[in-house]
């Protein structure tokens, strides 16, 4: 039992001229930011669980770290994650859909353009108020 | 030349897959899923609702953690991410990782820093004390005091 068998390029030719579906095209850019997002979420998953960790040691220890995620600078920071999270989250939601039905496999372009609009849309809502929260003092 | 034209569906990726990578792939879905509705009720809850990321506080953990239904929520968002993550990872890790020897090393921290992650966010759930016996009264929540704990 093997996984998926690939055609190898060869060393001479890497990457074939010969223009698909694919390459270059609104699924390849969103692919990219697929696995750039989901590392970015990973790793910042990892950081998240051990600042909650604190809650644990004293509630002076969790409140002066959770205080850093209020400064602008992170504040800008958690701006970006929740930006991709709502990135991976639909584009992951129309991977599914592009596995599952033909008529979202067919209009697999004009789909990413609909996690595009969704991400524009939630954007414009959170960011006025989270960085209402985070630049609006007290 | 033109790029070829998408006509019909290729035959499904699943059914190419050896038993414990279909498994994999068919987690890698069905968590996806949800976790786009608990991780957008987190958000929602923690950085929208109330003051936002100001609000967020130990006593605002604790008002959380002291309700059951937020322990579960919180713990089946820590397990279903940290595999969900330590799959996606691994899928880079077997695209990247060039050497059988890299990947051995990569897979294993991986798998040893999934398993801490997820260990020590279990603890923390199900230990988590919401009122500590030694602790400033001013930085806990206010049901501490009212019911005399």
């Amino acid at each position: 039992m093997g996984g998926i068998r690939f055609e190898v390029p060869t060393k001479e030719n890497p990457v074939s001229s010969t223009p698909t579906l694919y390459r270059g095209h609104e699924g390849m850019w969103m692919w990219i930011v697929h696995r750039a997002t989901g590392v970015a979420i990973f790793f910042f998953l990892l950081v998240h669980v051990l600042d909650t960790a604190l809650v644990r040691v004293s509630p002076e220890a969790y409140n002066e770290i959770i205080g850093s995620y209020k400064t602008p600078l992170y504040g800008l920071v958690e701006a970006g994650l929740v930006g991709a999270i709502i990135l991976h989250a639909f584009n992951g939601l129309r991977i599914i859909a592009v596995d599952r039905w033909t008529w979202a496999l067919r209009h697999q372009k004009f789909l990413v353009w609909v996690v595009w609009g969704i991400f524009a849309v939630l954007m414009a809502g959170f960011l006025p108020r989270h960085l209402g929260n985070v630049f609006g003092g007290e | 030349m033109a790029a070829p034209q998408l006509s019909h569906p290729l035959p499904s990726t699943r059914k190419r897959l050896t038993p414990a990578r279909r498994w994999w792939w068919i987690f890698q879905r069905a968590s996806g899923v949800l976790l786009v509705v608990l991780i957008f009720t987190h958000l929602v809850v923690n950085l929208v609702l109330g003051d936002g990321v100001s609000q967020i506080d130990f006593a605002f953990v604790a008002g959380k953690w002291a309700a059951w239904y937020w322990q579960w929520i919180d713990f089946t968002m820590l397990l279903l991410a940290m595999l969900h993550g330590a799959n996606g990872m691994s899928y880079l890790i077997s695209d990247y990782a060039r050497s059988k020897r890299s990947r051995v090393i990569l897979n294993a921290l991986l798998g040893t820093a999934t398993a801490v992650i997820i260990v020590l966010g279990t603890l923390v759930i199900f230990t988590f004390d919401p009122c500590p016996q030694d602790a400033d009264p001013g930085l806990l929540p206010s049901f501490c005091t009212e019911v005399g704990r």
